[in-house]
């Protein structure tokens, strides 16, 4: 009778581990989920704030039409093809305010220091928001390979996450132009 | 926002985590935020209103040093009522790999974290072992950040997973306005550090101070910081212990007013140093600094253009370099110069709104924090049992 018991009670003990596990991975996909949506609407920003610049007026008809086509690009991308087309537009932003002059000219214009100030607050935040993402996704990766979870089929039919891919440098005089804080210091510390 | 830091280490010990929260606290209420600090404290040490005590800490040895740390059940249930009473936006950790309150936080709570890692230890066995035991509790980190690429190389190696760069804070404005000393000025070298402590390398210095003054004979070393100054003095020869000066313990105001007054900030360290804010406090207050190149160092310097490097230990090197820099006044200029552009990236303001841009990224349509009831497996069968 009492070997009864104790296997009752090792089968309730493992399955109240199990059930903590898939509460601890649900958690982390409910931190993937949390963590894609801000990365979505810091790129969705960044798409905006170049198409208003790019529209502005301020740019000479070359460089607005390689950031207004960048930012469509971005903004249309189907998902398989996001990564690539953010990081194109991570490339014309990179080429058209590759200078001080460039910057200093959009910011005189009436309304242009609030729209680079903007698109620097974007700039700044898509590769933090990456990051947090990617960390996210590794932390459910690495439990998601665990014995218990793969033979449990604890993640359900949750699918695999995946690493946000992309170039998220920053042109150097957008991250030297602060967090739109007007104090024009270096906001990055980058890598 | 409503805030809740939660600061590891004991805050009636001045140290660097602890300086960092402060003015963390302090700077995000001045920008309107409401903020609460929870941080380990004795009975009776006056706190400032925006601090809750967590109790007292423990002193324990942890990773070859002793750490005063907070932890048991009677903690939890404090951070737990503090989590809960809170009703944050968000919880912002300071080194929660440590076993510290800021784990603690991290196992009974949930919404959105964010961690500040300040250390950078190199990869231990220790902390290979602890990885199971700790990642449950750290998974619950929505956002990372590492005071410098140094301690986001070495988290990134111990945890895995990414982290941001923010370096700590400094206010520029107090210490470029301080008023220099005159008994301080002069052909002067200063340290600030604990004098016993051999990882601040106040003997690379001491060693070096010799040939510095064969060359530069009117040179003087002002040395600030804690410890036994007799002992300290030992390591020189007895003709030029005139030459050097003991300050003890100063307070931040004096700090801010040697380092205006000297015309070199030497910092000799030997390791273990993940940012180096004294070198930032010291370029701010326009002393040139002479830096040993660890790599925490050689960042905050910006790759020695900001501030001069030495191989770290050579005490020949460090002499030779402070001697040239005393000859040299234009180049001394040219260092404050570089260093005043290069230090506004650690002023608050930049650092702190970063922070903010952190907090925005992680709090955007998530929920706010709330105490966690499925903390380990078997807090989940008695909360069903009962």
């Amino acid at each position: 009778m009492t070997t009864v018991i104790w296997i009752a009670v090792v089968l309730l003990l493992i399955g109240v581990y199990l059930s903590w596990t898939a509460g601890r991975l649900d958690r982390l996909h409910a931190r993937i989920d949390a963590a894609r949506a801000a990365l979505d609407a810091q790129l969705l920003r960044r798409a905006s704030a170049t198409l208003e610049l790019a529209t502005s007026g301020v740019f000479d008809p070359a460089s607005a039409m390689v950031l207004y086509q960048a930012a469509h690009a971005a903004r249309r991308a189907p998902e398989d093809e996001r990564e690539v087309a953010e990081s194109e537009l991570s490339q014309s932003l990179r080429a058209v305010l590759g200078s001080r002059e460039q910057l200093t000219a959009v910011s005189e214009v009436p309304g242009g220091p609030e729209a680079v100030a903007e698109l620097a607050a974007a700039v700044r935040r898509v590769p933090m928001a990456r990051r947090f993402h990617n960390d996210a996704v590794r932390a459910a990766r690495a439990l998601r390979r665990h014995r218990k979870v793969r033979w449990f089929r604890l993640a359900g039919h949750a699918p695999f996450p995946m690493a946000f891919d992309m170039d998220d440098e920053a042109p150097e005089v957008l991250a030297a132009y602060g967090n739109g804080n007007g104090t024009g210091a270096t906001a990055a510390f980058r890598s | 926002m409503r805030i809740g830091i939660v600061c590891p280490y004991s805050w009636d010990v001045p140290g660097g985590v602890q300086f960092h929260v402060r003015d963390l606290a302090e700077h995000l209420r001045r920008l309107g935020h409401t903020v609460s600090v929870l941080a380990p404290a004795d009975d009776g040490t006056a706190l400032p209103p925006y601090v809750v005590s967590a109790g007292r800490a423990m002193a324990v040895p942890y990773n070859g040093s002793v750490a005063r740390l907070s932890f048991g059940p009677l903690s939890a249930a404090r951070v737990r009522r503090w989590v809960h009473d809170g009703d944050f936006d968000v919880l912002h950790l300071h080194e929660p790999a440590a076993p510290s309150l800021a784990l603690l936080t991290c196992w009974v709570a949930r919404g959105p974290i964010v961690a500040t890692f300040h250390t950078s230890n190199p990869r231990s066995r220790a902390m290979v072992a602890a990885y199971p035991i700790l990642q449950p509790a750290l998974e619950k980190i929505s956002a990372r950040i590492a005071v410098s690429e140094y301690a986001r190389r070495t988290l990134v190696e111990h945890l895995g997973g990414d982290a941001v760069t923010i370096p700590n804070g400094v206010d520029v404005g107090f210490f470029a306005g301080a008023e220099p000393k005159a008994e301080w000025q002069g052909s002067t070298i200063g340290f600030i550090g604990r004098i016993d402590e051999s990882r601040k390398g106040l003997a690379v210095l001491l060693r070096a101070f010799p040939q510095i003054l064969e060359r530069r004979p009117e040179t003087r070393l002002l040395v600030a910081g804690r410890g036994d100054a007799e002992e300290a003095a030992g390591l020189l020869p007895a003709a030029l212990r005139d030459r050097v000066e003991f300050l003890g313990m100063i307070s931040d105001e004096d700090k801010a007013r040697l380092l205006r007054s000297v015309d070199i900030y030497a910092a000799p360290n030997l390791g273990g140093e993940s940012f180096g804010i004294i070198l930032v406090e010291a370029m701010s207050a326009g002393a040139p600094v002479l830096a040993s190149d660890l790599d925490a160092f050689s960042q905050v310097l910006d790759g020695g253009t900001a501030g001069e490097l030495f191989p770290t230990g050579d005490a020949d090197a460090l002499a030779a370099a402070a001697a040239e820099l005393l000859g040299d006044p234009a180049r001394r200029a040219a260092l404050r110069e570089r260093a005043a552009r290069h230090v506004l990236r650690f002023d608050w303001s930049t650092v702190g709104s970063d922070v903010l841009a952190v907090y925005e990224t992680v709090t955007e349509g998530a929920s706010t924090v709330a105490p966690d009831d499925r903390i380990s497996p078997w807090a989940r069968l008695w909360s069903r049992g009962g």
